[in-house]
């Protein structure tokens, strides 16, 4: 009895890997009759109920790469434009100028939460948004179909905060190794709500004076921030290096970077970041991301060989600082062009803005003799300028159709397509940033300096800003220990 | 008792250290140091940026021996840190008065 019954269920078992085929081998009309029986009828609702099924899904996919992005943009200011910056200024100097950065990270964020968003992406006039959205009101996971369709307004929200991060923070490497940390916040809280906020909205706030895709007076084509960040950040820290004067011994004493290995590191997580900064700035999944993507890491990649084959011919050798700046160059160039150019003319943009940044950094630095401490006018001013302006040139709209005629159809991006007038719209965008950061950053100084004051005294500056605004120090190697 | 002082390159310092123990050499002081005779540094590049480097990294090796063993130690640091080119720098003798060893009080060339 026993044995029979375990036969039984051993064949069953041997049998259990060809139940597909004995099933299929059924004769084919029941399955058929079954199927019919089942399948329900096409109607309304279930038209509907299958639309909002697939717009769920692409609001599930677009948000999870617009979450990683908006990550990823928070990487590039710590630790990577933290540890970039870190490595450039002299050893007494380390924390003083990571804690530059990781400040904005803090700062920033409750200043957006409370006011910052609204200004910059709130319903406003061309120039400025208004406080509808003050503390976030009305901000939440509904999408705001004028900015992002698919994904949570609050997903948006966070990913410009990213931007509001690092754009104050690039600047800091102007002032370095000299800036009262209190003054430091002081002046960069309001230089974000007063040159970053406005900027933001007219460039891609609802009804902004230059949003090319929402209908502004001059369509300045800019991708991830070409003009709001990295003009706005560069121009500024020009006006900084001018007004706070040289550091104590600059140009006679040496002044080697401390540490190109962290700078080194800081460099590539910057490379990394910035495919959130610009893939995610199409705002979605799709193919335009990836577009993005390729042209941001084409444009690196070319600015490295620019910059490095400059410099080896210029002072026969290339040196790792030089090859990190150059990449760094280039994404700056980039980023307002990514998105709207294609593989071979991103390869062009980054080669061109390596040379250029190079001979701003090492020739035209040299020849004002200003001391722009880490170079962030030569890199991000420049850089972000000259990217602007070849962004009008080698846009195209088979990438990106931007330009609509009344009918629909699509109209020439960039010079090389014919639009010759593009040249003209992206100037416009570059002169309105380089007025903006210059009169606002000279204003917002004075105000500072005559209230607090901005430069730390001699004696601190000798110190080193780790012991003098932080009371500690970066390396601390006792040789008992 | 003499006192002996060789700077020398910071590479050599493991072929130095092998040679003096190889004469019977039993005890050293190893600084780092930086500094320049005629070789006068080189120069750096950062960004275009020229810093002179005018002083090197080198290690100063100091020992304090019996007069017996001066000759041979010198001979010995010599015959190591040679490369032959600027820079493999100097060695300087200096007469001792005393030693004294702290464990014990023990003095002169028993406390070497």
């Amino acid at each position: 009895m026993r044995r029979q019954l375990f036969q039984r269920i051993a064949v069953l078992l041997l049998l259990l890997p060809f139940a597909p085929m004995i099933l299929e081998a059924a004769p084919s009309h029941y399955l058929r009759t079954t199927a019919a029986m089942v399948a329900p009828e096409i109607s309304v609702e279930r038209l509907g109920a299958v639309e909002h099924a697939a717009a769920a899904a692409q609001s599930s996919g677009d948000n999870a790469w617009m979450l990683t992005s908006t990550a990823l943009v928070l990487l590039m200011t710590g630790p990577g434009l933290a540890l970039f910056y870190g490595g450039l200024v002299r050893k007494k100097n380390v924390l003083g100028t990571v804690m530059q950065s990781f400040g904005m990270m803090a700062v920033i964020t409750v200043i957006w939460a409370v006011v910052g968003y609204s200004l910059a992406f709130g319903q406003g006039s061309a120039f400025l948004g208004g406080l509808h959205n003050l503390f976030l009101r009305g901000v939440g996971v509904q999408p705001d179909p004028a900015y992002a369709a698919t994904i949570p307004a609050q997903t948006y929200m966070m990913f410009q905060l990213m931007f509001a991060i690092i754009t104050p923070a690039l600047i800091t490497g102007a002032f370095a190794e000299r800036m009262k940390f209190s003054a430091m916040l002081v002046f960069l809280t309001l230089w974000s709500l007063l040159v970053y906020d406005p900027m933001a909205h007219m460039v891609w706030g609802k009804g902004g004076l230059l949003n090319a895709s929402l209908g502004g007076r001059f369509p300045t084509l800019d991708f991830a921030g070409g003009t709001v960040v990295h003009i706005t950040s560069g121009v500024s820290a020009l006006i900084c290096a001018l007004y706070l004067g040289k550091r104590l011994g600059y140009p006679k004493e040496n002044m080697p970077p401390h540490s190109v290995v962290l700078s080194f590191v800081g460099a590539c997580l910057l490379w990394v970041g910035w495919f959130g900064f610009n893939a995610g700035s199409a705002l979605a999944s799709n193919g335009l991301a990836t577009s993005a993507f390729v042209a941001t890491h084409f444009g690196a990649a070319a600015a490295v060989v620019g910059w490095s084959a400059a410099e080896w011919l210029t002072h026969g050798k290339p040196s790792a600082l030089g090859a990190i700046s150059g990449c760094v160059a280039g994404l700056v160039a980039i980023t307002p062009a990514s998105g709207f150019v294609s593989p071979m003319s991103a390869l062009a943009i980054g080669l061109i803005a390596g040379v250029f940044c190079f001979w701003m950094v090492t020739t035209v630095k040299s020849k004002f003799g200003y001391d722009d401490s880490l170079d962030a006018f030569g890199v991000h001013g420049a850089g972000g300028t000259i990217g602007a302006l070849l962004t009008g040139i080698f846009a195209s709209s088979a990438v990106n159709p931007i330009f609509k005629d009344a009918s629909g159809k699509t109209l020439a991006s960039g010079v090389l397509e014919g639009n010759v007038h593009q040249i003209w719209n992206q100037a416009i965008g570059v002169a309105i940033a380089w007025t903006l950061a210059i009169v606002g950053t000279l204003v917002i100084l004075k105000i500072v300096d005559a209230v607090i004051g901005l430069r730390v005294s001699e004696e601190q500056e000798t110190q080193g800003l780790d012991l003098s605004q932080h009371g500690e120090e970066g390396y601390y190697w006792e040789t008992s220990a | 008792m003499t006192k002996v002082e060789a700077v020398i390159q910071t590479s050599k310092l493991d072929t130095v250290k092998d040679a003096l123990h190889e004469i019977g050499v039993e005890g050293m002081t190893v600084l780092e140091a930086r500094g320049h005779g005629r070789q006068k540094g080189h120069t750096e590049f950062y960004r275009g940026r020229e810093y002179t480097v005018d002083l090197i990294p080198k290690i100063k090796i100091e020992m304090v021996l019996a007069d017996d063993m001066v000759e041979k130690a010198v001979q010995a640091i010599v015959n190591s840190a040679r490369t032959g080119k600027i820079g493999d720098g100097k060695i300087f003798l200096s007469k001792i008065d005393d030693a004294i060893r702290i464990r014990n009080d023990e003095r002169g060339d028993s406390a070497l």
